[in-house]
């Protein structure tokens, strides 16, 4: 018997010379594929300013960039809904963003302003908007995940058709907790959506120097979990995938696997490409999946299907780039947090 | 007395999990042995027959999840509580406490807060050995935004569980198989603040002062009544929350003695009970002492397994009694 005849790995789907094309935007609507751009590009200009103010010095501590990998936050949020429970990881400015937060919450918060989403006591590694269903995210690696499984049984006990939402990397699957927390959310029949990004690199070193597959979604097998891989550089195919694993948790039937293949464009943190430091990470393999962008292929999907033009997009662009200035400079005029605080915020003010 | 039972420490605490469990829907308990709770004594018995397998959730062998899901379904609106029957294999879990629900609160500005009650409990003795024996309250007490609690009497098992539970940040709560048997007859259940609980005078007394907590308190009592048979007066203090700690009963007692003994069930180095001493050191003039503070502690080794050698390693109250002697006579 050959041990490694059944092993689920990923194929093409990592080969950055596949899934290049523009995608097929099927039967989508077209207001909703121009939310989906408007998102992704949202997204995508909000974490290019992070970077430039990450290296002029603007911004004090560790940014984790998500550039290009935008489709994956964008399509699990439109199958999700406020009350939803989303948890994330340090790479999370899309997570949030994807859900509807405002690019000034999140500047502000990278910036440590009382403004902030987490009122500047966070910063870009912890995020929160509950009202927007972010729990908020944390850099300890698989940190949240069993938080998730967590949040899930609530919504089963309190019976309210919502789901959590988990999103972690390839790198978090190496961590215990993840596995024991797919088991306890199968046989707990907890709503949860397991979503990983897997841009195959944990910080410098490539996912074949690390498993003995490219492919998480084998842990998915292993505990018997629905499970969907999928270019997680289509937002469509990311979207399709997401809202049937959802529909399948709120319907009661528990957990759901989406694993999202994807590349990151900058270095596990800040502005560099790291180049220099990635094991078997090159400058040619970056361009290649720079031909896989997200972006690019969603505006010339909806470009070959009638509905958009190249114009719209630089319209769309601007548009969007004068909004992110403004919440720029806002969030850098805005306050720091007072010193006091460091200790009121440690405990609950109100009882009860 | 009337509208008193009669309880023992674990029955206590077995009250108070019902009490929670009918006057509060959120409530849920999550943890290993929850169908079959023979590893917890009588503090547990036939929940799940009471109040159903969905609220009483017994687990697959994972610590780190159980612990995690209990965070992340406080997050979202639910007043779990997750059960430990031992408190060495929490330790697989010691991320989900201390990184996320000790700090959750602080790093999203206080906007969300894990009221999560992580009850730890203390099961060590009967040749056991190092793994099945750990006090750690000292760590998970160092740590700011997780509050821990550690009920010495019969009443706290049941009311500081109770007020745990009710708490909005999370809280450990340490209890102790060592207790299990103490008995008392307890009134009704008064809901409390734990903000507003602290350290407590069990006993008074004008010669000694004798600070503890959870089974060291027990100690602290029977050594008392042994000084007593002999002529002195010690006051018994109860930490009962280790944090946030409040010294100020325990100053206002060593002032008034002039002397102090600290007795604690944990390991002396960074330990508890050189917390209770540093903050006696920092707020009474060296004047005031008749004598050097001391502490009783475990020796600085991990349990051992033989009963002989288990024998020398723990202290007992007559341990406790001959110390508190030995500094009155002197002094």
């Amino acid at each position: 018997m050959g041990g490694n005849d059944k092993l689920v790995t990923l194929g093409g789907l990592a080969d950055p010379l596949f899934f290049s094309a523009p995608i097929d935007t099927g039967e989508v609507q077209f207001e909703m594929l121009r939310r989906y751009l408007n998102s992704m590009l949202r997204i995508r200009l909000a974490e290019r300013r992070l970077a430039e103010a990450r290296r002029d010095g603007l911004v004090g501590g560790p940014v984790h960039l998500g550039v290009g990998q935008e489709a994956i936050a964008v399509g699990v949020s439109a199958a999700l809904r406020n009350s939803d429970r989303v948890f994330g990881g340090h790479r999370s400015h899309s997570h949030v963003l994807a859900l509807g937060s405002n690019v000034h919450g999140l500047f502000a918060e990278v910036l440590g302003k009382e403004t902030g989403l987490s009122r500047g006591m966070g910063g870009s590694m912890h995020l929160w908007d509950q009202p927007r269903g972010f729990y908020g995210s944390v850099p300890i690696v698989a940190g949240t995940v069993p938080l998730a499984v967590g949040a899930g049984i609530a919504a089963k006990l309190q019976n309210s058709g919502d789901v959590a939402v988990a999103y972690f990397g390839d790198g978090a699957v190496e961590e215990g907790v993840v596995h024991e927390s797919l088991n306890l959310a199968r046989v707990s029949r907890a709503p949860v959506l397991f979503v990983v990004e897997n841009n195959l690199f944990a910080s410098h070193m490539h996912i074949s120097l690390r498993q003995p597959s490219d492919s998480t979604a084998r842990f998915a097998l292993a505990n018997n979990i629905p499970h969907h891989v999928v270019d997680g550089n289509d937002v469509v195919a990311v979207a399709a995938a997401a809202q049937a694993l959802v529909s399948g948790a709120r319907r009661g039937e528990g957990p759901g696997f989406l694993e999202a293949v994807t590349f990151r464009w900058y270095g596990h943190v800040d502005w560099r490409e790291d180049i220099d430091v990635g094991v078997h990470r090159s400058l040619e393999e970056l361009n290649d999946w720079r031909r896989r962008d997200p972006v690019r292929r969603l505006e010339e999907g909806m470009v070959a299907a009638g509905c958009w033009s190249a114009d719209q997009t630089v319209e769309l662009t601007e548009q969007i780039n004068s909004e992110i200035s403004v919440a720029w400079e806002q969030a850098l005029a805005d306050p720091y947090p007072d010193p006091e605080a460091i200790l009121d915020r440690v405990y609950a003010a109100a009882g009860g | 007395m009337e509208g008193r039972t009669t309880h023992t420490y674990g029955t206590a605490i077995l009250s108070a999990f019902e009490y929670l469990l009918e006057n509060y829907p959120r409530v849920f308990v999550i943890g290993q042995g929850l169908w079959s709770p023979w590893y917890v004594g009588s503090s547990m018995t036939d929940l799940d027959k009471k109040f159903g397998v969905e609220r009483i959730i017994d687990t697959p062998v994972s610590e780190s999840a159980c612990t995690g899901a209990a965070v992340g379904a406080a997050l979202a609106g639910m007043m779990p509580i997750v059960v430990h029957p031992r408190m060495d294999f929490m330790l697989y879990a010691t991320d989900a406490v201390v990184n996320q629900a000790a700090k959750w609160s602080h790093m999203v500005g206080g906007q969300a807060h894990p009221g999560v009650t992580i009850r730890a409990i203390i099961n060590r003795g009967g040749e056991q050995g190092a793994q099945h024996s750990q006090a750690l309250h000292s760590w998970f007490a160092h740590v700011p935004g997780l509050r821990v609690v550690m009920p010495a009497t019969v009443a706290d098992a049941r009311d500081l569980l109770v007020a745990s539970v009710l708490c909005k940040d999370p809280v450990m709560y340490i209890d102790d198989r060592w207790l299990y048997d103490q008995t008392d007859d307890l009134p009704p259940i008064v809901e409390s603040d734990l903000r507003l609980e602290g350290p407590k005078c069990l006993a008074e007394g004008t010669q000694l002062s004798i600070v503890a907590a959870g089974h060291a308190t027990r100690l602290a009592l029977d050594a008392r009544d042994e000084l007593a048979r002999q002529g002195y007066s010690a006051e018994v203090i109860d930490v009962r929350v280790l944090n946030p700690f409040d010294p100020e009963r325990i100053v206002q007692s060593v002032l008034k003695t002039g002397r102090l003994l600290v007795v604690d069930g944990g390991w002396r180095n960074s330990g508890f009970s050189a917390e209770i001493l540093a903050s006696v050191v920092e707020r009474v003039s060296p004047n005031a002492m008749k004598i050097p503070a001391r502490r009783i502690t475990l020796p600085d080794a991990p349990a051992p397994t033989s009963r002989v050698l288990e024998k020398a390693y723990y202290p007992t109250s007559d341990t406790v009694a001959r110390s508190a002697l030995d500094m009155l006579s002197r002094s």
